[in-house]
């Protein structure tokens, strides 16, 4: 049940970091945002909503929709597409109601 | 301490950028946050990395011209703080920011408001699966990621952005499946009182006849005529049906398909603070009511740019030119005669740029249905109630758009109604048979971006320090 949905018009050789999405480690290129590396993974979803639990992915990349919100590095509800990718940074996809302790 | 500035500046597009250094240029003391990690807004996202680069070169001199800009404002002496959110403003005026998981208030004598735009949000049946995006989105990917749709994308738009992105993309060696060209019939018709002021900017004009001729030397299949269309699919979106005024009903594979009906000022910090807004009928949209020098009915506040009303990024860095002078005259280290006489050519200026903009507004006025999206269509993306939920709930008592909110939570969830505010405004203009206007927007309150209880308890109280 997945579908790849962007992908980048090159490969590039220097500047990469390595991140993890729920544990799984992803290549970013240094300056990009978490959400954009979500929109490359299989499964594009960052969230699922608190309400009737759709996924929800990435929309407006631009801080107005927060339907990019994902665990950061513990962090619950953080606008992911408002993150600038590190080397081993933690991304977890946020499932319903974010807990408030995190 | 708390720190202290003669302006706090938020944001660092072109009105932000030009603001800042025409302020710096007048002596004064200046902070300026952005969320974003580098300066440059959305027109000109990562301008600094990309602009050298081949993607800067595909993404044209309009955007390119960004950067020239961008090394201004770094050398313009202005205090830079990305990766800074504000979250709230209050009198004094206080500007509340959250940085790197910690909140701070730092005091401004005057505050220029320079957030910009976003894209006007436009509901449709499945507009809330993964897989649909802006097509602003989709352009910030290319800028900041170098990424674009894997498979032919699909494309429901109207507006010059989306036929821009559709050239960059085909520069880029992207693929498009299909255009369903959804501005509404009879374009040609509503651009006919502005004919003038098209010959008068036929540079601007022939920007965007060129990016549409682009579109058609690639074969584009360009679809008109339509009367509405939903995505579906089982947890990311798979299909796109599409139905013609003649009726005939289209049904394709799709993973992704972009989205846009044009723009809106970012009018969330105005609304908080109570400054008086005006109804913009030619672009459908409230703006803060401003004063010749960008002030708001709010002494020391000020907006710039996109805020104000859109004209694009050229007249956003002109207005951020004029708000500065503006300050600056206020701040009494400029008198009102130099000021004056130094705006006087900046305004004729952003006159020339905005002239074409009621052309652009006529033609690339937004479908009708997404003000009126059908009873199944989602309205309120954060809280998942759909346009029938909101059309029941404003047959019970005749709500405002306050009641309503409190009635159904439209409006409540993260965005904070970024995306539902413009279609509940509609929704209860149209069951009380009352104007947009009259109806008003949701009463925006603090704080504007999520706050995490540890960073409201690491912001230093006033007496403790």
């Amino acid at each position: 049940m997945s579908v790849l949905m962007f992908e980048k018009l090159h490969v590039p050789s220097s500047s990469m970091v390595t991140l993890f999405i729920d544990g799984i480690p992803a290549q970013a290129e240094c300056g990009e945002s978490v959400a954009a590396v979500l929109l490359r993974q299989n499964v594009a979803a960052s969230r699922t909503t608190p309400v009737k639990k759709s996924p929800r992915a990435p929309y407006c990349m631009m801080g107005v929709c927060f339907e990019c919100l994902a665990v950061v590095d513990g962090v619950a509800s953080t606008q992911s597409c408002l993150v600038t990718v590190q080397e081993g940074m933690q991304v977890e996809r946020q499932h319903g109601r974010r807990s408030i302790a995190s | 301490m708390m720190r202290q500035f003669d302006v706090v500046v938020v944001g660092a597009g072109p009105a932000g950028m030009s603001a800042a250094i025409g302020m710096r240029e007048l002596g004064l003391t200046v902070l300026v946050v952005d969320e974003q990690p580098t300066p440059g807004g959305q027109i000109w996202r990562a301008v600094e990395a990309v602009a050298p680069t081949k993607i800067g070169e595909l993404l044209g001199d309009d955007f390119r011209s960004g950067k020239e800009v961008a090394a201004r404002f770094r050398a313009c002496g202005a205090c830079y703080e990305p990766h800074s959110q504000v979250w709230q403003i209050e009198p004094g005026w206080r500007v509340l920011l959250k940085q790197a998981g910690r909140a701070e208030a730092v005091f401004a004598a005057q505050v220029v408001l320079a957030t910009g735009a976003q894209e006007r949000p436009v509901p449709f049946p499945g507009w809330t699966l993964p897989g649909v995006l802006t097509v602003g989105a989709a352009q910030i990917l290319l800028k900041t990621s170098h990424q674009i749709p894997s498979d032919p994308v699909w494309i429901a738009a109207s507006g010059p952005l989306p036929i821009l992105y559709m050239a960059q993309l085909l520069r880029a060696g992207g693929r498009i499946a299909g255009w369903i060209d959804t501005s509404p019939p009879g374009a040609w018709r509503r651009a006919l009182p502005w004919t003038g002021v098209a010959i008068a900017d036929a540079a601007e004009i022939g920007k965007g006849l060129g990016w549409l001729r682009e579109i058609k030397r690639a074969g584009v299949n360009r679809i008109r005529d339509i009367s509405h269309f939903r995505a579906s699919g089982d947890g990311y979106l798979q299909e796109l049906e599409y139905v013609q005024r003649s009726g005939k009903s289209t049904r394709v594979a799709a993973s992704v398909l972009l989205v846009h009906e044009g723009v809106v000022p970012s009018i969330h910090m105005t609304q908080a603070l109570g400054c008086t807004h005006g109804w913009n009928p030619q672009q459908l949209c409230f703006a803060p009511r401003l004063d010749e020098w960008g002030q708001t009915s709010l002494s020391g506040i000020y907006v710039s740019g996109d805020g104000a009303g859109i004209g694009g990024a050229k007249a956003a860095c002109i207005r951020g030119e004029i708000v500065a002078l503006g300050i600056g005259h206020r701040a009494g280290v400029m008198t009102a005669e130099a000021a004056l006489a130094r705006a006087a050519a900046l305004r004729k200026k952003l006159h020339r740029l905005l002239r074409l903009r009621p052309l652009l507004d006529a033609v690339y006025r937004p479908r009708n249905d997404i003000f009126s999206p059908a009873d199944e269509t989602i309205v309120c993306r954060c809280e998942e109630l759909t346009a029938g939920d909101i059309r029941r709930a404003l047959e019970i008592a005749a709500p405002g758009a306050n009641q309503l909110k409190a009635f159904t939570r439209a409006g409540m969830g993260p965005c904070q109604g970024r995306q539902c505010g413009y279609t509940i405004a509609h929704l209860v203009a149209a069951a009380q048979k009352k104007s947009v206007a009259t109806v008003g927007f949701y009463r925006i309150r603090p704080p504007l971006k999520p706050l995490t209880l540890g960073e409201l308890a690491s912001l230093a109280i006033e007496s403790d320090t």
